[in-house]
């Protein structure tokens, strides 16, 4: 029988030799495929499980991570999450991650380039590895006063500290709490991000208003840039004489347009660019607009930041200009719309912060910035924030003619509701028609302060009016949540 | 031709020991590293568990020296490692489950188990003296072995987990009988094989050029398959089945010799395996999971579907070529990670190279298991020796096969490694078993060493001490089981006593391992001791097996030879 049982052992051994083949394929040859399938869910749970370095505003974790007993290790927690959600976004098992958690995920797990040295250490000292931690440029007062300041009104805030390009604060309602999304139970996660995004909620919470969504009308805000425009022609200045008359005919069609309430702007027809401004007169933009060219405005318009990629790291929605291209965009009947912010221009509310944070820092515009500092877990500074020029879209001189130009718009136009006791503010109103019948119109008002010597540029963006509803200007509903903000800032 | 005599003194089994100490530190290192790494600290009992442990395997030990002093030193060590990486393993599992606040105690059971077993194992190589006693229970191992199988189909005490019938449930302890089954169908098989190997090999028709068997020899066997297969496919266990099958298989060829069995089998497997994986409809769902595990269909399909076996290869994969380390896995991702799939998370925290180990650690106790088989004298020690080193390999192959994706997923279980009492006690008792055929085989034996008696001229006959008195059935039933001949199945055309001389049943005569003071030392695990040329005492069995074979002698004096069928050959 010897014979049989040495084939027995051969078969044997041939067997286990298979095996050990197999198990090969599987774990050397396969397992770059194996471990990248979207069903394999350990790529996650790494993440997940892995110590993550907080989100802080002014010294205080406004994200961060917990140790709980479940397979994830930890769990994220908001503080004051429905206020900030729209810089820090979510950090959930279930539904992904948004927001700043996204963006910054490289510093705040502990993978990102930059932390190459962290991870070599801690690979020798055996410590886990740990995420970094994000502090925000986010001033807490400010963010505060502009979440106060909206109540229960749609819409969204932004205030940028000008000399920097600082965000100090942004805010979007209706907001929605991480919390809820961020939880570890599968089913509440769930159910918390199916009831937001559900197109029975019109609220559509999870859009950043601030820096992205559908955008806005600009509307009369805009006419800042169409008065940097006609300034840097060098063609006008602020007391430059230009028509303005009762009723505006769009050039090439019989459509008439007429000012906010049908009002006169000047009984003699005219005006000066300042006191058109300060106005908001409609028919004298729209006169202007068309007088400067679609092109120029367009390319002041872009000198602020239109049409540019943005990224505060949140990717900003590029704020549109109509594009000149063949169907008639370029219309002069289109210039005049767009030339007061009307037609097919749209704008963040970020981008409009920024307008009035170049005009007040002399014509700069600076990069803006959510992230301030990025330290890993000893506190060792892996990288800083260093301001950076974004460009130069006006001039100084621009920039203190308009400064002046937005000083009477708060002091006796349409931003009266924006003064402030012995400060000067700068600003400039918008009452966005959304194009559709029967929705009340946009209030928004940018504006900075103290106009001699700018610390803070705000817009503002009330959806639908707010709570004034279709009797809703700028000034009324949109100015007095920037005047909040300023105050919270300049106060300190 | 020397005639110089050793003596031969009994091993001290060192090797053993050393080889213990090292498999010892593997399972409680392991134990120590997965407390460490999820817990922080060393759980409060781990030194009472360890010194269970260790002293488990130290008793295993001393009584292998007192009772199987020349059994293989390499087969405990391999055991108790496994069986420690096993634990570790268990363990792991219930950690994940304890930091998510649920309930798992299975390591504490399955130490327990793997206590049980061990103690048992023991006590079957203090008790079982000589292997051939078991001979002697062919008819009742063929009874035993059927009730095993078909325990589970009784109203009551069977019970189905996750669809499989295969469980019986007796005051609160379940229990899978097939384990066991296996170990007693081992013991029918070599008992009837070795009865009946020359009718089965020889008297028959030959049809097509293969050697068929007559019908009336197959009876018992083809009623033992018939029923194996055919109730495990109504209790829904297809790994048994093919665990099953392929023993016997296995084991009638090395009985016969004939190749034609393999030829066979093989194809009545294959005829078996096409039907039904066309027909079976959970069989078809294990072929398609097999073919085409990451469909998302295949995938998702509950139950029936991949999901468990693409789990797993996700869990191999991330282990990678080092693994993650004990304890830094995710072993709740894939079902039944502690016992089916235990092979996927040891692959995870050990990776590639610490499940080549195991395999590696496999073959070392497969290969001794077959070793013995070579080196035993008596044709019923090789069978089983074989056989049951076989059933570990091929259930090895089964399970690792099948999360490997080289055959179909069927649900067996990690000899020594995976969760699971039955299987456990089952494997250390072919542990027992193999470490008393091995000691039988390696025992110096009392008769005149063969030098120059086969075709190849001289053979050296080192090692050729004699030092055991033979005892004559007669004489002195040193072992309880060696009376009275259990005669199962009349008829059966074994000849006992009938034929050849006294004690021609080797189960009267009884091998006492007296040793002659002062003699040289045997080399312990070293090459079994040349079998002697003992005759074939029943000569009708041996009409043109051993050719070779020199006329028969009569040999009164030496009534333990009766089996040594297989000298010609060793």
């Amino acid at each position: 029988m010897n014979v049989p049982i040495r084939r027995v052992a051969s078969l044997v051994l041939l067997m286990i030799v298979a095996l050990m083949v197999s198990t090969t394929v599987i774990q050397y040859f396969h397992a770059g495929t194996l471990d990248a399938d979207g069903r394999n869910k350990r790529a996650t749970y790494d993440e997940y499980g892995r110590f993550r370095g907080p989100i802080i505003i002014a010294g205080d974790p406004v994200a961060s991570s917990t140790p709980v007993d479940d397979p994830y290790g930890y769990q994220r927690k908001y503080a004051d999450g429905k206020m900030n959600a729209a810089v820090t976004g979510f950090f959930s098992i279930v539904n992904g991650t948004s927001g700043l958690e996204r963006t910054e995920n490289d510093y705040l797990n502990g993978t990102a380039d930059d932390l190459w040295f962290d991870r070599l250490t801690s690979l020798f000292t055996g410590a886990q590895p740990q995420g970094s931690s994000v502090e925000l440029t986010i001033d807490p007062k400010a963010q505060k006063a502009a979440w106060d300041a909206l109540g229960d009104q749609r819409g969204a805030v932004v205030a940028i500290e000008p000399s920097t390009g600082k965000i100090l604060a942004l805010v979007s309602k209706p907001s929605y709490d991480p919390n809820d999304l961020a939880t570890h139970d599968y089913a509440a996660a769930n159910e918390a991000y199916q009831a937001l995004v559900s197109p029975d909620n019109d609220q559509r919470p999870l859009i950043n208003r601030a820096i992205g969504g559908d955008q806005y009308p600009p509307g009369s805000t805009f006419k800042l840039i169409t008065s940097a425009a006609a300034l840097q022609s060098g063609d006008y200045t602020p007391e430059t004489v230009i028509p303005a008359p009762t009723t505006y005919t769009l050039p090439g069609t019989s459509t008439v347009t007429e000012n906010y309430g049908g009002e006169v702007c000047s009984p003699t027809g005219e005006q000066t660019l300042a006191d058109a401004l300060r106005m908001s007169c409609n028919t004298a933009f729209e006169g202007l607009g068309v007088k400067l060219g679609d092109d120029a405005l367009r390319d002041q318009a872009e000198a602020f930041g239109f049409d540019q990629k943005l990224s505060i790291p949140l990717t900003v929605t590029p704020s549109r200009f109509p594009p000149d291209d063949d169907k008639g965009a370029s219309s002069p009947a289109r210039t005049a719309l767009s030339a007061i912010g009307q037609g097919d221009v749209r704008a963040t509310p970020l981008q409009m912060a920024m307008v009035s944070a170049a005009i007040a820092n002399d014509g700069t515009l600076m990069s803006p910035e959510l992230v301030q500092t990025v330290r890993n877990p000893d506190l060792d500074v892996v990288s800083q924030m260093s301001p950076k020029k974004l460009g130069r879209p006006i001039s100084t001189a621009t920039a203190g003619d308009l400064t002046s130009m937005m000083e009477n718009v708060v002091e006796n136009g349409t931003g009266t509701t924006a003064q402030m006791p012995g400060i000067k503010v700068a600003g400039k109103t918008g009452t966005a028609e959304t194009g559709v019948d029967g929705e009340s119109p946009h209030a928004w008002f940018t504006s900075f302060a103290p106009a001699d010597d700018p610390q803070v540029a705000v817009a503002v963006v009330v959806e639908h009016g707010g709570s004034a509803g279709s009797e809703a200007t700028g000034g009324r509903v949109a100015a007095p949540v920037a005047k909040a903000v300023m105050q919270a800032v300049i106060d300190g | 031709m020397s005639t110089v005599e050793p003596v031969v003194r009994r091993p001290m089994r060192g090797k053993e020991l050393v080889l213990l100490v090292l498999a010892l530190a593997l399972g409680i290192g392991a134990f120590a590293n997965v407390a460490l790494r999820t817990l922080g600290e060393l759980p409060e009992d781990f030194y009472v568990y360890s010194a269970v442990w260790a002293g488990l395997a130290l008793v295993a030990h001393v009584v292998l020296r007192i009772r199987a002093p020349f059994a293989d030193q390499v087969l405990l060590p391999v055991a108790v490692a496994l069986n420690g990486i096993g634990l570790a393993a268990i363990y792991r599992y219930d950690v994940a489950r304890h930091l998510q606040d649920r309930s798992s105690d299975l390591a504490r059971g399955q130490l327990t188990m793997s206590a049980l077993a061990i103690v048992l194992a023991c006590v079957l190589v203090f008790v079982l003296r000589d292997h051939r006693a078991l001979r002697r229970t062919t008819y009742t191992a063929m009874i035993l072995g059927l009730l095993l199988i078909l325990l589970p189909l009784v109203p009551h005490i069977g019970t189905s987990i996750n669809g499989a019938q295969i469980w019986i449930r007796v005051a609160g302890f379940s229990f899978q009988p097939a384990e066991v089954a296996k170990i007693v169908l081992a013991v029918f098989f070599a008992g009837y094989l070795v009865t009946n190997r020359d009718t089965l090999a020889l008297a028959g028709r030959k049809v097509l050029g293969l050697q068929l068997p007559r019908l009336r020899d197959l009876g018992p066997i083809l009623l033992v398959w018939a029923a194996s297969l055919g109730v495990l496919v109504f209790e829904n266990d297809l790994g048994t089945s093919i665990l099953f099958f392929g023993l016997f298989v296995a084991m009638l060829y090395v009985a016969t010799e004939r190749f034609s069995w393999v030829v066979l089998g093989v194809g009545l497997l294959a005829a078996a395996a096409v039907f039904a994986a066309t027909t079976v409809p959970h069989v078809q769902q294990r072929v398609e999971a097999w073919l085409h595990p990451f469909d998302d269909a295949v995938y998702n399909q509950t139950p029936g579907g991949s999901g468990q076996l693409v789990q797993g290869l996700f869990a191999m994969a991330n282990g990678g070529l080092f693994g993650t380390g004990w304890g830094n896995d995710y072993p709740l991702l894939t079902p039944y990670s502690y016992s089916d799939f235990i092979y996927t998370m040891l692959g995870e925290q050990l990776g590639l190279t610490g499940l080549l180990g195991i395999l590696a650690l496999y073959i070392l106790f497969v290969e001794r298991g077959l070793r013995t088989a070579l080196g035993v004298r008596d044709g019923f020690g090789k069978l089983l020796a074989c056989g049951l080193a076989f059933t570990v390999a091929l259930q090895l192959f089964v399970v690792v096969g099948g999360i490997t994706r080289i055959i179909p997923l069927t649900g067996l279980t990690l000899p020594f490694v995976a969760q699971g009492g039955s299987s456990v006690l089952a494997n250390w008792l072919i542990v027992a078993l193999l470490l008393r055929v091995s000691d039988n085989a390696r025992r110096p034996s009392a008769l005149p060493v063969r030098g120059t008696v086969g075709k190849g001229g001289i053979v050296a006959s080192v090692g050729a001490p004699q030092v055991l008195e033979a005892v004559d059935s007669a004489g002195e039933p040193d072992v309880a089981p060696a009376a009275a001949p259990i005669r199962v199945g009349a008829g059966e055309p074994r000849p006992a006593r009938a034929v050849g001389s006294a004690g021609a049943d080797d189960a009267g005569t009884q091998l006492t391992e007296v040793v002659r003071p002062g003699g040289g030392p045997l080399p312990s695990g070293g090459p079994p001791v040349p079998p002697p040329p003992a005759p074939p005492e029943r000569p009708d069995r041996h009409p043109v097996d051993e050719p070779g074979e020199p006329q028969q002698r009569d040999q009164p004096d030496q009534p333990e030879r009766a089996d040594d069928d297989e000298e010609g050959r060793a």
